[in-house]
């Protein structure tokens, strides 16, 4: 199988801290990877780097290819943590996903029936059709969500950066993003890299994880990496991996033999 | 202005010279108004203008064309403020802008003999005191505005809604922020000759604020906001005339009467939507 993303030995410091330490793994066309980690543990970085935003000190990340940065751009669709719109932003849903095609580009552009469609067609594609002439500053929480994806999707890139979209939704919004997200991934062939502080939710769609502790990562199938030995390596002392009512809960120190995560 | 006795008077001479004008004013402010208030960006875009009295006054005391003085400054100042407001410290950098350049026009108008009649031209405008040659020049350069306005009107409305985002696609937030202010300038050296720094900032508020309210989609924004500003300094103008009062203050007044309707039939609107208005998205960890 073709790599979409490949990241291979990064080093990142900010501010005389080690952020990311040798960081390597690489992602698949209709792979949706988990890239899981604490606040503060360095996801949000990585993404810089893999966006050609921040220049990783060693190593290198390539998209299709293509060295991060400039040349990958048109490849990466990103869908940020923050984003908080004016209420009165007079955007409607399909203008903010029409910038999505050519919102980088100067000058002037005709309005194509192509364009339209492509639009019409990412809308029906994330379900927010009925969104469409909505204004951007009403949506809810999750509906957001959903054209935020439609507006980095829309351009067809091959990979799909999300920080921490699943952040301040509520466990039906959320759930709604994971399902949406795992069948754009099959139906669309994109890599999915979706940033999280919690794996739970994830854990039924995910094909990969990305394990982010003490600037260090772990990859491989989930079964392969929430396992306490794998993760004591990575945090460099003692935890233990438990399921609790259904949830798998990562815990300092060691507590007895750790769960082996299955699918 | 002076009240007149008769149509005739009140669309020939210098007063047809105002209305072309103002109406060549009020299409600028109208379009590029448009990315001042969703950029949010209406204190820098204040700084600008008031920061060109600087280059004004300065155009005053060397006896040069005030859209000379203009010409300089303005860049300079759009160029002070974008540099001095990277790391989003804009409303710092503009207040800092505006009190040092107001300053050196202070110090430059007490150098010329009638301070108190520039002043007051400088802040309100002399509508009635455009030459042909002045309308010429401020035709070329509300061309110039408009067409600008386009070239940059998707990577401004990007960084504008998702600065992240357009970051990450290659858009520099601080190049969209220096070639909004540096439009800002141009628009300064074509308007303040003519209404004034603070009519200018008005008419650049006001209007596309109230259009904000009612109108949904970019183009339908920058129509309405474009329409409402020819009504507004049309009617100021006449009001003027009929009056005597001047033509700053329908101007102002009529700004935020427009805004005050706009936000009042937006309101209107969201009770009658079924399901009414819901929580504003607002998407941060």
């Amino acid at each position: 199988m073709s790599t979409v993303l490949s990241v291979e030995g990064v080093d990142v410091w900010l501010g005389g801290r080690h952020v990311l330490d040798e960081v390597g793994f690489e992602i698949a066309p209709g792979e949706l990877t988990g890239l899981i980690g604490s606040n503060g543990a360095g996801k949000t970085t990585l993404f810089r780097v893999i966006l050609g935003l921040l220049p990783a000190a060693r190593g290198h990340v390539e998209v299709v290819g293509r060295p991060a940065g400039r040349p990958a751009r048109a490849q990466v669709g990103y869908v940020p943590q923050k984003v908080a719109l004016d209420p009165d932003v007079p955007l409607r849903v399909r203008d903010l996903v029409s910038l999505g095609l050519d919102g980088n580009r100067y000058g002037f552009r005709r309005r194509s029936r192509q364009r339209d469609e492509a639009v019409d067609a990412m809308l029906s594609a994330v379900g927010a059709t009925r969104l469409a002439d909505a204004r951007v500053g009403t949506l809810s929480g999750g509906e957001l969500q959903r054209v935020l994806i439609a507006h980095a999707l829309v351009a067809q890139p091959p990979l799909l950066l999300l920080d921490e979209p699943l952040a301040n939704l509520d466990l039906a919004n959320g759930q709604e993003v994971v399902t949406l997200l795992a069948k754009l991934t099959k139906e669309q062939g994109v890599a999915v890299l979706l940033s999280a502080h919690d794996m739970n939710p994830l854990l039924p769609v995910m094909d990969r994880i990305v394990y982010v502790a003490e600037g260090r990562v772990a990859s491989g199938t989930p079964a392969e990496v929430v396992r306490g030995e794998v993760l004591s390596g990575l945090y460099g002392h003692p935890v233990s991996v438990l399921e609790l009512g259904g949830r798998v809960v990562v815990v300092a120190g060691d507590t007895g033999p750790t769960d082996l995560v299955t699918r | 202005m002076g009240a007149g006795t008769g149509r005739g008077v009140m669309f020939s001479g210098v007063m047809a010279t105002a209305w072309v004008t103002a109406t060549l004013v009020a299409v600028v402010a109208g379009v590029v108004g448009f990315h001042v208030v969703v950029r949010g960006a209406t204190f820098a875009a204040h700084a600008v203008p008031m920061s060109a009295f600087a280059g004004a006054a300065g155009a005053a005391v060397l006896g040069v064309s005030a859209i000379a003085g203009l010409g300089v400054v303005s860049p300079l100042a759009a160029l002070g403020v974008a540099w001095l407001g990277r790391r989003r410290r804009t409303d710092v950098a503009s207040a800092l802008v505006i009190v040092v350049m107001l300053g050196l026009g202070a110090l430059f108008l007490s150098w010329t003999a009638e301070y108190s009649s520039q002043v007051y031209a400088l802040l309100f405008g002399e509508l009635l005191g455009v030459s042909t040659q002045e309308l010429a020049a401020t035709a070329g350069l509300a061309v110039l505005a408009v067409a600008a306005a386009a070239v940059l009107h998707r990577p401004l409305l990007l960084t504008a809604v998702l600065p992240d985002v357009a970051d990450g696609r290659g858009v520099s937030v601080l190049a969209a922020d220096l070639w909004f202010l540096l439009l800002v300038a141009v628009v300064t050296t074509m308007a303040v000759p003519v209404v004034g720094t603070l009519l200018m900032f008005s008419l650049m508020v006001g209007p596309p604020a109230a259009a904000r309210a009612v109108a949904r989609s970019p183009r339908a924004t920058i129509a309405a906001s474009v329409a409402i500003a020819l009504v507004t300094v049309w009617s100021a103008i006449a009001l003027s005339y009929v009056t005597d009062w001047p033509v700053g203050f329908f101007v102002g007044i009529l700004g935020a009467a427009w805004y005050l309707a706009g936000r009042a039939a937006a309101a209107l609107a969201a009770r009658r939507r079924p399901g009414a208005r819901r929580q504003p998205a607002a998407l941060a960890a």
